[in-house]
């Protein structure tokens, strides 16, 4: 029964009724209302609880600025919470709940907190959080527990999200008044328009208005505007989209709800698309919020601001009360008193601070017969969970009256919403006339217009948005000629009542009580974060006097309300009290988002298997076929192991192993990075790259080589082959490939311009087949290859060029494992071919690929690093033992840093190989090594840590654990045995040994 | 997000490009000369001032040359990109 439904009216469709749960109850509302304005049709007053005290709460706006019906949406994957009950429009099978109150809004453990309101006051969050440590963990649960504001989903969200980049000449933002007649003017003239509002329909405070415009009535004009829009090639409309936040350069972000509805019904259906907007001119129309005014317990419910009361009457046409009473200290209140009237509310009468009252408005309160108590303001509300009374007096407290009323519609007057121009990073001023912030000048191309630039009257406001519509077009680019132009962008609109003669706003920051404030009933100024006047003296007097210092002390501004309804009161409530003008005490900073944004809408289409690229070799195709398990290094994906019968990944590994050192192993290396060094000067320019004697490499031959950062420290290590004088390969790490590129072509622009050579990335263009083991080279042969494979006509770190059946490729005799090896570097066209006929000619020998897990047992088992593994950015080649690398004839990046003190100490961490004393343990990678003995740790706190475990196997050749790690010291410690301690705990006595497990004399490389 | 206007290019979004540090730190000609304190000023000190700075900076995901601009850390403004000039450091002087 929507017993507060109006009879007639409203932009709602009564044809089609939509059933909703608002807290488990069925209720019924119409398509066009709001679910704040299907809760009122609803008679529903009580819509949560507030933060600290936990009082009931009621509706107090009608839009962004809602304070109280904070409401979760949904439930399971679908929920989202923290909405406004006032943005969240209405659709069949709504399920919302209020979020704030444990265990339910009707009954509230917390509103002990209410009586006990001395214990709660300013600053006991932030003195609870600071005083002992140990009594936190007793509030913390009761805390937690009660406040908040909604409950995360634990579900993945079945529903799509989408980005889209858009460029524009004018961004608007805001279809109010100002705004449509900006977009429409700016339209006229060609310019490319996107106008955007967070309402689901245009006209903004048009749409619950009763003026008329050019001779339409409000709301016609407003649709006449969105015609001209719409039929507008050149402009896209954006309704239901909030702008969020306003960035350098005029790049703005918008956040549309494409479909009012959450859940998976429609696959494919965008839910909410992220607009990344950079436009040329911006047109700032947002209009501005009502303040409420402050008087002893002004937050109970059936208290509203009075446009949102003129809004749900007239857009709505719902009742929020039966008995009225309107509180203001400007003349735009009296409209709602009107329109109440009008919808056949008994509006009992005016409440006027001002002792001159209204300006012409009050003649039509006079012709309606409503009461006006100039002078007169409202001292308390009566009533829990809905207003039963209200007392009213005489400025100076006398005549006290107490009337009894279920609605009281207040307005302390207006605020602009200069959050956008403020992200913008313009200034706002204190102006003493319109007692609000306005717009300083804008550092970016914008313009505030109509009510966010502190203009109230619609004549004004429309007169505003056509200037700046036309300025905005013309500063974006020259389209129609001059005569035309005029021709074309007609007069500004203008609204039938253009001369209103209104009264000045008087400020009423704070109504004047017969006691302090403290000795009274609350008064709040901050709805959502539970901020009272007595609280912002408490602050005052406690030193916190600053108003970013006060915001923090007090939580004034806080959480998804950014001060939208309190911080102007709050500010000048604080400047009372240190007897300082409003204008002197300033305003905190405006932040983005503007209201907020799901995490849905930011990751938009960037999930899942859309999150990141995925790369794949060339060879990749057979690996799935293999049923090879993959893991990603890098963007690649890179076999790590290929389990036969339902192995695991330990037995797998030991058989690749196996196979590998016992006959031949093959892998698919491609995702190696690959670089052709070419130019008159590539031996001039690698010689500075790389530490080791690059001059000194004959044609045909290739050499180990590590780069280091200035500061000393290894940055990757790969294989260089020369090609020619001029011309060389060198391979990086997989995930090193496109760094490396980068920071060499740094160094090559920006230092040594004069270096003729040129960097060309390989790594997709050739695949790279290592194939490793005793029986490696036959297997090659058998292909039909045109080079000499034996030992003495091609050498170990040597390459040669031919073909391998019929497929030219670049043959390298290089080995990751220590076994004779060969790497096949191939035409990625004919990588997979190649691969399927190695594979085929190396079955008599029983050639086992290989993964990432295999290859790295194999080359730990001889003691080669892996750079970013073994390595961390603070480890020089000195610490690996690598010093016969670092050429004495020549300068290379970061030479000098390893002559600094700090590389030179004793005590670094070096890199070892550590065998488990018990011979069986694989210790854990990552564990810290911790000098002393089994249950016999120095008893200091923290521990000193030596160092950690970087590398750990078990080695199948071996039939035991082998480990590599660095340790302070470690190059002198050989024989000491420390302490390995994982994540489990259990210390694990481990000997520190040489890293060169198997085969230390490398004669295996060699076997024939 | 910031528009930069890359020599060769023109302008860009910011997401394009990469950000190379402090413009006109030139490699010191015979670092095996310096002391330690001279080599660290040249590796680690950098001016960081409130206002105009000059910087590198890469198209990475355009034209991927480097070339200097110059930035305000206050308002983030670009007031200038320039190509390098043959010669030391991303100095275009
Ligand atoms: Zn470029």
């Amino acid at each position: 029964m929507q017993n507060s439904r109006l009879p007639s009216g409203g932009r709602i469709d009564r044809k089609r009724p939509l059933n909703f749960r608002f807290n488990g109850h069925r209720l019924q509302g119409y398509a066009g209302d709001t679910l704040a304005s299907a809760l009122i049709a609803n008679d529903v007053a009580v819509v949560g609880r507030g933060f600290k005290y936990h009082r009931p709460r009621g509706i107090i706006g009608s839009g962004a600025e809602e304070p109280n019906a904070i409401i979760q949406l949904g439930r399971g994957a679908t929920a989202e919470p923290a909405l406004r009950a006032t943005q969240v429009e209405l659709y069949e099978g709504l399920e919302a709940s209020s979020v704030k109150g444990w265990p339910g809004v009707k009954f509230d453990l917390g509103a002990i907190n209410d009586w006990a309101g001395a214990a709660l006051a300013a600053g006991f969050y932030y003195k609870t959080f600071m005083r002992p440590a140990k009594l936190w963990k007793f509030y913390e649960h009761f805390i937690r527990r009660s406040a908040g504001l909604g409950t995360a989903p634990s579900l993945p969200d079945p529903d799509t999200y989408s980005h889209r980049n858009a460029h524009c000449d004018v961004m608007v933002v805001g279809a109010g008044p100002a705004g449509l007649a900006a977009a429409v003017t700016a339209a006229r003239d060609g310019a490319r328009v996107i106008i955007a509002d967070e309402q689901s329909e245009f006209g903004g405070s048009l749409l619950a208005s009763r003026e008329s415009i050019d001779g339409l009535a409000a709301p016609d004009w407003v649709a006449l505007q969105c015609r001209t829009l719409t039929n507008s090639k050149n402009v896209t409309l954006l309704p239901g989209s909030s702008v969020f936040g306003y960035y350098d350069y005029n790049f703005l972000g918008i956040l549309q709800q494409c479909a009012i509805e959450p859940g998976a019904q429609n696959p494919g259906r965008i839910r909410q698309r992220l607009w990344r907007v950079r436009a040329k001119q911006v047109v700032l129309a947002q209009g501005a919020f009502e303040r409420p005014l402050v008087f002893c317990n002004n937050d109970r419910p059936g208290i509203m601001l009075a446009s949102a009361v003129s809004t749900y009457v007239n857009r709505y046409a719902v009742r929020p009360g039966r008995r009225a009473v309107v509180f203001t200290n400007n003349d735009s209140a009296y409209q709602a008193s009107l329109d109440l009237h009008r919808a056949g509310v008994n509006v009992r009468c005016v409440v006027d601070s001002r002792p001159g009252g209204a300006g012409q408005i009050a003649e039509s309160l006079r012709e309606a017969a409503i009461p006006v108590h100039c002078g007169s303001i409202i001292t308390n509300a009566y009533g829990r969970k809905r207003i039963s009374a209200v007392e009213v007096a005489r400025l100076d407290l006398s005549q006290r009256e107490t009337l009894e009323c279920d609605l009281l519609a207040m307005s302390g007057g207006w605020s602009p919403a200069v959050h956008l121009h403020s992200q913008a990073g313009g200034s706002i001023h204190w102006d003493d006339d319109r007692h609000c912030f306005v717009p300083a000048p804008s550092v970016q191309p914008n313009r505030s217009v109509g009510a966010c630039n502190g203009t109230w009257t619609l004549a004004t406001c429309l007169l505003e948005g056509h200037e700046a519509g036309l300025a905005a077009a013309r500063n974006s680019g020259q389209r129609l000629p001059r005569d035309q132009f005029e021709r074309t962008v007609s007069a500004a609109p203008k609204p039938a009542n253009d001369a209103a003669n209104e009264h000045a706003t008087t400020p009423l920051w704070r109504v004047p009580g017969a006691r302090d404030p403290e000795r009274l009933p609350k008064q709040f100024v901050d709805y959502q974060n539970d901020t009272t006047v007595s609280d912002i003296r408490l602050a005052a007097r406690e030193g916190y006097t600053s108003i970013e210092h006060l915001k923090r002390y007090t939580a004034l501004g806080f959480g998804t309300d950014q001060g939208k309804l309190g911080n102007i009161n709050g500010m000048a409530i604080l400047a009372e009290c240190l007897g300082k003008p409003v204008s002197a005490i300033g305003t905190t900073t405006f932040r983005p988002p503007y209201t907020p944004v799901s995490f849905g809408a930011c990751a938009g289409e960037s999930i899942g298997s859309l999150y990141d690229p995925v790369r794949k070799t060339a060879i990749h195709r057979w690996h799935e076929d293999q049923k090879a398990h993959f893991e990603p290094v890098g963007q690649w994906l890179r076999p790590s192991h290929y389990p036969v019968n339902g192995e695991d990944l330990q037995s797998a590994v030991q058989r690749e192993c196996i196979a590998t050192r016992n006959s031949v192993g093959i892998m698919d290396a491609s995702t190696l990075g690959k670089i052709d060094v070419r130019g008159p000067d590539a031996c001039k320019f690698l010689e500075w790259i790389y530490t080791h004697n690059v001059s000194k490499l004959p044609v045909g031959r290739c050499a180990y080589g590590i780069m280091l950062g200035e500061d000393g420290m290894i940055k990757d290590d790969g294989v260089m082959s020369r090609l020619g004088e001029q011309h060389f390969y060198v391979t990086t790490t997989t995930g090193g490939a496109a760094g490396v590129l980068a920071w060499m072509e740094k160094w090559l622009q920006t230092e040594w311009p004069q270096l003729r050579v040129h960097l060309t990335s390989m790594t997709e263009h050739y695949s790279t087949i290592a194939v490793a083991g005793p029986n490696s080279g036959r297997v090659i042969e058998k292909l039909g290859c045109d080079v000499d494979m034996s030992r003495e006509a091609f050498p170990f770190m040597t390459f040669r060029s031919g073909n391998l059946a019929g497929v030219p490729v670049t043959l390298s005799r290089v080995s990751f494992s220590g076994e004779l090896a060969f790497e096949i570097n191939i035409d990625s066209r004919h990588a997979l071919d190649t691969w399927l006929k190695l594979m085929e000619a190396g079955r008599e020998f029983g050639i086992t690929p290989y993964g990432t897990e295999t290859m790295h047992v194999l080359r730990a088992e001889k003691g080669y690093v892996i750079v970013g593994q073994d390595t961390d950015g603070s480890v020089t080649p000195v610490d690996l033992r690598m010093n016969w690398l670092l050429s004495k004839d020549k300068d290379f990046l970061g030479k000098r840093s390893l002559a600094r003190s700090d590389c030179k100490r004793s005590d670094r961490k070096q890199f070892v190989g550590l065998k488990a004393i018990d011979g069986k343990t694989v210790v854990a990678e990552g564990a810290q090594l911790v000098t002393g003995q089994p249950g016999r740790i120095p008893a200091r706190i923290p521990i000193p840590i030596a160092g950690h475990v970087s590398s750990s196997y078990y080695s199948a050749v071996l039939q035991k654990p082998i480990a590599l790690g660095l340790i302070r010291a470690g190059h002198t410690r050989v024989g000491e045995t420390v302490l390995a301690i994982g994540s489990n705990g259990v210390e694990v006595p481990v000997e520190i040994v040489s890293p060169v497990f198997y085969d230390p004399k490398g004669e295996r490389q060699n076997v024939q | 997000m910031l528009i930069i206007d890359c020599p060769y290019c023109g302008e860009r979004d910011e997401t394009e490009f990469s950000y190379g540090g402090e413009a006109g730190i030139a490699r010191p000609q015979h670092p095996e000369s310096l002391t330690d304190a001279e080599w660290a000023d040249y590796l680690f000190m950098r001016s960081n001032p409130r206002g105009p700075h000059r910087e590198l900076w890469n198209h990475a995901q355009g034209c991927r040359r480097w070339f200097v601009a110059v930035r305000d850390t206050v308002t983030y403004r670009f007031s200038e990109t320039a190509a390098l000039q043959a010669g030391a450091s991303g100095d275009a002087e």
